[in-house]
């Protein structure tokens, strides 16, 4: 540890201002700080602070994706082996390793252009780095199909670090939550690659497809009117989908860390389910109506809660609707917003089978109106505020 | 008693080193000072120069613009020295005491048999009109101003807190002599916010109301929030414990008496208890051979961990302190601080596994744990202000500038001390207190 912390320390003074090395200030300070937390003691207000810091919220929250990263790597695996028919003769670690080797380098790239451009900008403005791309960086390869391009996931990620945050004033300061900017940004830039089926299961260049593979994920599979998936599978995962997303259940142990300790807000966890189950339920009630083609009348007949187990649904509401930079900050705007993300994740999904991840679409517009319904909350403060003090008075 | 108050709100840091409930009377220290710098927004005019010789109750310097309110020698003597600061700012006008220097001679006599106006008089002529404060602002209270009501606070929920049930003792009396002397300025409005199990529950000429709950509950910000809150237009003065001793004293006596206790306290203390001595004090007075033998860095604070100012030894305890705290300096390095499980880590989150012992007592250092960065989190600030407010909307439009938004979201109800434990829980470390001060300073410059 000594060591450690003398080679940060003698290697300090030659990134200060005027020195050789400035330009790598911020990637000095930024490991440093990662290594050791720094000695400064408070020089005015409170003479004691809390233990917590934005890198250990940060980290609970990776923490809190590992149990969806490691599923993930798992049923990439799984999935391989599925489709090439070779399932029956592959163990749990041939799968897991797999899945290990396909993930990796998307997570790789992710991290190490995201960070790149943090540094950059860091040093440009002489922050210190900020550690909301710890939980970005790797939030954006659980949301990704498989066989995105490793390019792509790098175009991506850097337009959502540069327009998604760094053009706002960085972590704190963003409208949208960067990881849904960046996969927003491959679902409409490359609308052709990221879509369709065969991008959701990992095949290599000799592998053949087995004899009715459609590789097609529940979500596409309901948008076209085939509700055959099994509630099991889904809840446990075992089905295609982007990287991270398709276990429920890794995706609850999650949510159990983040409401324990407190970091991702129940509030908005809770709302979110609300809001798609009710709006399943409406769907439910129109789905007898006459004017429905049969496949719609099919998803819109689908029982509530499969929506909760399919999609990105389970993650949008655990990990993207829960981001406390881009969603409402006040008690009640949360409850609001949680529920209208939890609406309109259902409506888009059913409604308009063009956009089959309506997740994603909720998220970035209830981003888009957080600030809108803050604002009509504060008011409402406001006028209780001016009322009581009229009392008093 | 009128009303019984529960706020859930809050958070009791519970450090270690809280003060036994025993006093030891201290000798007469050698020099006495005061601090213009303990009176926000005060422009100082000396009254005397060093070399004269002033007895207790004489006047050492005034308000430029109020020169009615004068700051007087707690103890008798020759002025020493004064001290100033960049800029030539007085920071402390030190007296030289002398045992038999005795006090100026003021009126004596009960107070309800005084009218308003004398009672006024008497407090400005004798130097201790400053221990009246004002809200909104938390500022030094005007003569020209009538108060709705006076606000007192008789318990301490801070950490490590002295606890004035103890300081009271024998001393009742006096407490009600002040009480009635307030009351006659305020027209018979003087409320007191009690704890729960508190020797003032039977003070009369004064409404009680009993709060229970973590701290903040016992900040006089909070309790006046919870029974009539302070709006636009709206004055009302707060006063402190001891000091209204010192007002009780003065008119049972006709002299001025200063002597008062400091709870001397933290985890750096060799045996926190309670000491009397006199307003002014050196601090050395009472930290000197009293503190723990360290090879680390040690941090004095005139009150508490929270709101205090931080001193050295030869420094002169705050005006309006009854508390020393000493913690350690915490300026080191920790390797993988921010990963640790944290078992010795007290939080108000729940992410370290110290959350799993809760009644243990900590001990905690003045390191910041982390970086400074913009407001990421956002339900932490509610949780510790039990008053209808949204700490972190204040906060951004004292930050814009905004006095409509600062007026309308409640800058007239709270001072730093309200919203310190914001400062204390924040992730992203942010400076509430020094904010929500710059955004009172603009109202004071902006709307007087």
């Amino acid at each position: 540890m000594k060591f450690i912390k003398d080679i940060f320390l003698k290697t300090q003074p030659h990134v200060q201002k005027g020195a050789k090395f400035h330009w790598l200030h911020s990637f000095h300070d930024g490991f440093f700080t990662m290594f050791f937390v720094p000695k400064n003691t408070s020089k005015s207000g409170t003479h004691i602070h809390d233990y917590i810091d934005l890198k250990r919220t940060m980290g609970i929250v990776v923490l809190a994706l590992v149990p969806s990263l490691l599923f993930g790597m798992y049923n990439v695996g799984l999935q391989h082996y599925k489709t090439i028919g070779e399932l029956a003769t592959a163990g749990f670690f041939d799968l897991f390793l797999y899945g290990l080797l396909k993930v990796l380098p998307v997570v790789i790239v992710s991290y190490v252009v995201g960070l790149g451009i943090e540094f950059a900008f860091a040093q440009m403005r002489g922050h210190e780095i900020n550690e909301g791309f710890l939980v970005s960086g790797m939030l954006i390869p659980l949301i990704m199909p498989i066989e995105t391009p490793l390019w792509m996931v790098a175009v991506a990620t850097a337009f959502a670090v540069i327009f998604g945050k760094e053009v706002f004033g960085g972590t704190g300061m963003n409208i949208w939550n960067p990881a849904l900017v960046a996969r927003a940004f491959l679902f409409f830039a490359y609308p052709a690659q990221m879509s369709g089926n065969s991008v959701w299961v990992a095949l290599g260049k000799n592998d053949t497809a087995i004899d009715g593979f459609t590789g097609a994920t529940p979500l596409a599979d309901a948008a076209a009117g085939n509700i055959n998936f099994s509630v099991a599978d889904a809840f446990f995962g075992f089905i295609p989908g982007s990287i991270g997303e398709t276990s429920t259940l890794a995706i609850l142990l999650g949510a159990v860390l983040l409401i324990i300790t407190g970091i991702g807000s129940w509030k908005i966890m809770i709302s979110t389910v609300a809001g798609g189950v009710v709006m399943g339920v409406i769907l439910n009630i129109f789905s007898g109506s006459a004017a429905l083609s049969p496949e719609a009348a099919a998803y819109f007949s689908m029982p509530v809660w499969h929506h909760l187990v399919i999609g990105g649904f389970a993650f949008g509401a655990v990990f993207m609707a829960t981001d406390p930079v881009s969603a409402a900050q006040t008690g009640k705007g949360k409850w609001i917003y949680g529920f209208l993300i939890g609406i309109l994740a259902v409506l888009f999904r059913v409604v308009n089978p063009a956009y089959p991840e309506g997740m994603m679409l909720a998220i970035l517009i209830m981003n888009t109106f957080a600030p809108l319904i803050d604002h009509y909350v504060v008011q409402g403060h406001i006028k209780r505020r001016m009322k009581r003090a009229k009392i008093a008075a | 008693m009128s009303k019984v108050i529960k706020l859930r709100k809050g958070l009791n840091i519970k450090l270690k080193g809280s003060a036994e409930p025993v006093l030891e009377t201290l000798s007469l220290p050698a020099t006495v000072a005061l601090k213009p710098t303990d009176f926000p927004g005060l422009t100082p005019k000396l009254s005397v120069k060093p070399g004269d010789v002033v007895k207790a109750g004489d006047a050492l310097f005034y308000n430029k613009y109020h020169p009615e309110v004068v700051f007087t020698a707690p103890w008798g003597g020759k002025v020493a020295s004064v001290n100033r600061g960049e800029r030539r700012r007085i920071l402390e006008v030190v007296v030289e005491t002398d045992a038999n220097a005795g006090s100026a001679e003021f009126k004596k006599g009960k107070p309800e048999s005084l009218s308003a106006e004398e009672i006024k008089e008497q407090l400005l002529k004798s130097g201790l009109w400053p221990f009246i404060k004002r809200r909104p602002y938390g500022i030094l209270a005007s003569p020209d101003e009538k108060p709705r009501a006076i606000f007192i606070s008789t318990f301490d929920t801070a950490p490590l807190a002295p606890d004035y049930n103890f300081i009271m003792e024998g001393q009742l009396g006096s407490f009600q002599t002040g009480i009635d002397a307030l009351a006659k300025l305020a027209d018979g409005k003087v409320v007191l916010g009690i704890g729960e199990k508190s020797v003032f529950g039977n003070i009369k000429n004064a409404e009680i109301s009993q709060f229970s709950g973590p701290h903040p509950a016992g900040n006089v910000g909070v309790q006046i929030h919870h029974i009539a809150p302070i709006g636009k237009g709206d004055v009302v003065w707060t006063v402190q414990p001891q000091d209204v001793l010192f007002i009780g004293k003065l008119f049972e006596t006709g002299k001025v008496d200063f002597s008062k206790v400091f709870a001397l306290t933290g985890s750096e203390v060799e045996k926190p208890k309670y000491f009397q001595t006199i307003l002014g004090a050196p601090v050395s007075l009472i930290t000197d051979g009293r503190l723990k033998k360290a090879g680390y860095k040690q941090r004095i604070i005139s009150g508490n961990v929270l709101t205090g100012t931080r001193v050295k030894p030869e420094n002169y305890l705050g005006f309006y302190d009854s508390q020393v705290t000493v913690i350690p300096e915490g300026d080191d390095y920790e390797f993988f601080g921010w990963a640790k499980p944290g078992v010795e880590k007290f939080s108000a989150s729940k992410a370290f596994f110290s959350k799993l012992f809760p009644k243990k007592e900590y001990v905690l250092n003045a390191n910041l744990h982390g970086g400074e960065r913009a407001f990421v989190l956002s339900d932490q600030y509610e949780k510790v202000v039990p008053m209808d407010l949204l700490p972190v909307f204040l906060l951004k439009a004292v930050l814009s500038n905004d006095i409509d938004k600062m007026e309308q979201l409640g800058i007239y109800e709270v001072i730093e001390e309200d919203l310190a434990l914001c400062e204390y829980v924040c992730t992203s470390k942010i400076k509430v207190q020094d904010i929500l001060r710059t955004g009172i300073n603009t109202m004071i410059k902006e709307l007087g």
